[in-house]
């Protein structure tokens, strides 16, 4: 054992590596994405890992890899589970030979998400068992232990994470590698009766389902990261508060047991296991109790099995939390919320630590609201601004998508009309232009997310004949997330170069007649090829290809000619970049976040900005 | 863990908050804390902003240093510096300061799109005065300055650093903070750091 500095993210890889993992299949994801990129990083000789191009494909590839007896870890955040909920879904009735844990990050708040889902949830849905840490040190050794219970079990298990957890940090306690799990994999050992579903092999796999997860909830009691925290002296000689009682899980206990520190410890229920819930733990922490509160984020998932268990048991607690509005129903916990939250359940003060008070605080200047916005250079910002002058005055609707450029909604450009999920533009489009077939209609995809999402929509255009243009945003990376290279990049994470998948190509080869490539910087280029595209029949697509920013290093920085400049400021009106300013009045260039892209200079009436650079 | 252990632990532990806007080198400079931190044998948990906000967004880092600590977020008043890498920003996240605290913040304003467009002529200078008023000590960096004289406008982070170090309101000597830049940066960019440090360094004295 050593000690390291290590991400949430971190320690779940390395903890999956020590459990000896041998396949890693997963899609980017906030807050996911750094389990399977140090995974990458620190992989042993025998393990294989692979950014799949989405969840359903990682979670099949995981599937074959533990039907031969691999331990597999597959990665997501929490709405790529909805894309590899058919495989999963079915999986559980097939069951696996080698340990599978599927790591599913949520995102109270949601900070970088579309929905607040809870996986815990989906693990009742599933039937599968649910792992679900509190600290960084926990993720580490529990995933460990995640990955024996399914072997054991002959299931794939759940490993739920939440933003804090994922991207906190904890110097911890981490195996070497001479202590990490060395097992060969027996391999596939052909036998449809086990491995093809059917059926009457699924009515007898479900009431196997069913009765090892009742097993498995009395096993769970017993588990040692299911516990119960005795009230302390204080508490306990309180004719009150001896009777009450909280119950926590996930990144919340560590908000609960920081106000318990101050307050004074009540009888605390921890919950690691949501699913199967272990009952037998769970009366015995209820019983001469009168009130419990649930401090939990997400859904009020403990709140509805102490309920339904206090019924069942015939035990008179009243279970308080997100039902009964006695904590907030949405966004993330915080240390100050849930101090707030059990002061009040306990009938005391909230500690004055010496912080400002509201009072003190009500002078606080107005601040600046910073929503995401597209990096200075954006390459987007370009499309979006060719298309927008292309379609200036006709009837149009521009169906967005998940990455990056669904920060092209944000003024000035405004230019996402539609976001829903991964890929959804492309149907939503042809959904608007079966209704309303005089609108010209456009969807908005990412190279990433045509790979992931997209294709199946296109053929769909193609072959129930909708009028529309799709315009694929190719930045050759998969930004949002951190960069991950996709198969439009020609890179792997064995290392490998590897032949390019040409969008284009996919696009001739569904039966696109008009797929045109420009460069989004050459403004008038990319204006005159939206017209020409916007005016032909059928389906069309233009492939805006310009590497991201950040990936590609910029060559240089604009400037504005203060003598030239008529502080118009339709710069700054038409493109919204971050790199252009007022200072003292005047319209100026952020030297330290332009790239040079140019656009600008092209919008500008004057011609009062040039390339500082290039002079 | 009982109210006696927590005063205890005090003694050693010291919470940090650090804030920003995307891009600004706010999770290098948490990374280097926690480093050094390490480095001297302390116990240390870590949160920052990870995702969309990263794209000119407010973003913030919590760090606490110290046995005591159970999670790695810090509450309402609990802070003892603020290392403010944006003058609006730092105001926001001024409630986590405790009072009497210390922050040390760049001058340099970073103007939001929306404010641009609204034709604003946000400058910072209300904000500064602002943390003046409410903070125990205030230490602005002209930041702006510094990245001109040393030729990079990469640097703001290490400059905040620098002078948090040298304050001796982060427990960390200017020392250890470039022994951690050694181990946690690339070594092209190890001149340009030390650069910083010592610029710092003659800014705190």
């Amino acid at each position: 054992m050593h000690k390291e500095f290590l991400m949430g993210n971190e320690a779940i890889a390395l903890g999956a590596l020590a459990a000896g993992v041998r396949l890693v299949a997963g899609y980017p994801g906030t807050p996911s994405t750094e389990v399977l990129e140090t995974v990458a990083k620190h992989r042993l000789p025998e393990t294989y890992v692979e950014w799949s191009i989405n969840e359903k494909t990682a979670m099949e590839v995981g599937a074959g890899a533990a039907y031969g007896g691999a331990r597999v870890l597959v990665t997501m955040k929490q709405v790529g589970l909805n894309v590899a909920a058919d495989p999963l879904m079915c999986l559980e009735y097939i069951g696996v030979k080698g340990g599978m844990v599927v790591l599913v990050a949520d995102d109270p708040g949601p900070i970088s998400s579309q929905t607040e889902q809870d996986t815990r949830h989906f693990s009742r849905f599933a039937k599968l068992p649910c792992f679900d840490p509190s600290t960084v040190q926990e993720a580490y050794e529990m995933v460990q232990e995640a990955f024996e219970y399914s072997e054991k079990y002959g299931t794939p298990v759940f490993f739920r994470s939440t933003t804090r957890v994922s991207h906190g940090y904890a110097s911890i306690e981490v195996k070497d590698r001479e202590e990490y799990r060395q097992v060969v994999p027996e391999g596939f050992v052909k036998d449809t009766k086990r491995w093809v579903i059917f059926p009457r092999l699924s009515y007898q796999a479900h009431i196997n389902i069913e009765a090892r997860n009742e097993k498995l909830g009395k096993v769970f009691s017993g588990y040692g990261r299911n516990f119960i925290i005795p009230a302390d002296a204080q508490v306990s000689s309180d004719s009150v508060l001896c009777r009450r009682g909280v119950a926590t899980g996930g990144f919340s206990f560590t908000y609960v047991n920081e106000a318990m520190a101050e307050l004074g410890q009540l009888r605390e229920l921890k919950v690691s296991t949501p699913h199967p819930f272990p009952e037998d733990l769970a009366v015995e922490f209820l019983q001469g109790l009168d009130e419990v509160l649930c401090v939990e984020e997400l859904d009020p998932v403990l709140e509805r099995e102490l309920t339904y268990i206090c019924g069942k048991h015939h035990l008179p607690v009243k279970i308080l939390g997100k039902l009964t509005h006695d904590v907030k129903n949405s966004g993330e916990n915080t240390r100050d919320s849930v101090m707030e939250n059990l002061a009040s359940f306990m009938g005391r003060a909230v500690p004055q630590q010496g912080a400002l008070t509201a009072e003190e605080l009500s002078d606080m200047p107005e601040l600046p609201v910073r929503p995401p916005v597209l990096c200075a250079g954006c390459p987007h910002r370009a499309s979006f601004y060719a298309v927008k002058q292309a379609m200036k005055g006709k009837k149009t609707i521009f169906c967005g998508d998940i990455g990056c450029y669904t920060m092209g909604n944000a003024m000035p450009l405004d230019m996402v009309d539609t976001c829903l999920c991964m890929g959804a533009g492309l149907g939503i489009a042809q959904g608007v232009n079966h209704m309303e077939p005089d609108t010209s209609c456009f969807a908005f995809v990412g190279d990433s997310t045509f790979f992931a999402a997209a294709i199946p929509s296109v053929i769909n255009a193609v072959y129930n004949q909708a009028e529309m243009t799709l315009i694929v945003l190719d930045n050759s990376t998969t930004a949002m997330t951190g960069h991950q290279p996709h198969p439009g990049t020609g890179r792997t994470m064995m290392g490998d170069v590897v032949n390019k998948v040409s969008i284009e190509g996919i696009l001739r080869g569904i039966g696109l007649e008009s797929v045109e490539t420009v460069n989004p910087l050459d403004l008038q280029a990319s204006i005159a090829a939206v017209k020409k595209a916007a005016g032909l029949p059928g389906v069309k697509a233009i492939i805006f290809k310009y590497p991201c920013i950040a990936i590609e290093k910029p060559e240089g920085c604009m400037a504005v000619d203060s003598s030239k400049c008529i502080n118009c400021r339709k710069c700054i009106r038409e493109l919204g970049c971050p790199a252009l300013i007022i200072r003292d009045n005047q319209v100026v260039i952020d030297e330290t976040l332009c790239t040079g892209c140019g656009l600008c200079s092209q919008v500008c009436p004057v011609q009062a900005i040039g390339g500082a650079s290039h002079e | 863990m009982s109210k006696g252990q927590e005063k205890k632990g005090n003694d050693e532990s010291r919470n940090i908050v650090l804030c920003g806007v995307g891009g600004q080198g706010t999770i290098l400079a948490s990374k280097l804390i926690s480093a050094a931190s390490m480095a001297k044998g302390m116990e240390v948990r870590s949160a920052e902003t990870i995702g969309m906000a990263q794209r000119g967004g407010s973003v913030f880092s919590h760090i606490r240093l110290g046995s005591g600590a159970q999670c790695p977020m810090n509450a309402a008043g609990t802070a003892d510096i603020i290392l403010g890498f944006e003058p609006g920003e730092t105001v926001r996240m001024l409630p986590y300061l405790k009072k009497g605290g210390m922050v040390v913040v760049s001058s340099r304003p970073v103007m939001p799109v929306t404010a641009a467009l609204a034709g604003s002529n946000y400058n910072g200078a209300a904000m500064i005065e602002y943390l003046r008023a409410k903070a125990g000590r205030v230490v602005v960096v002209d930041t702006e300055k510094a990245c001109r004289e040393l030729g990079s406008g990469k640097i703001v982070n290490l400059l905040l650093l620098g002078v948090a170090a040298a304050s001796g309101q982060l427990g960390l000597t200017v020392e250890d903070i470039r022994q951690a830049v050694k181990l946690k940066v690339p070594a092209k960019f190890h001149e340009l750091n030390f650069r910083a440090l010592e610029y710092a360094e003659k800014l705190a004295q």
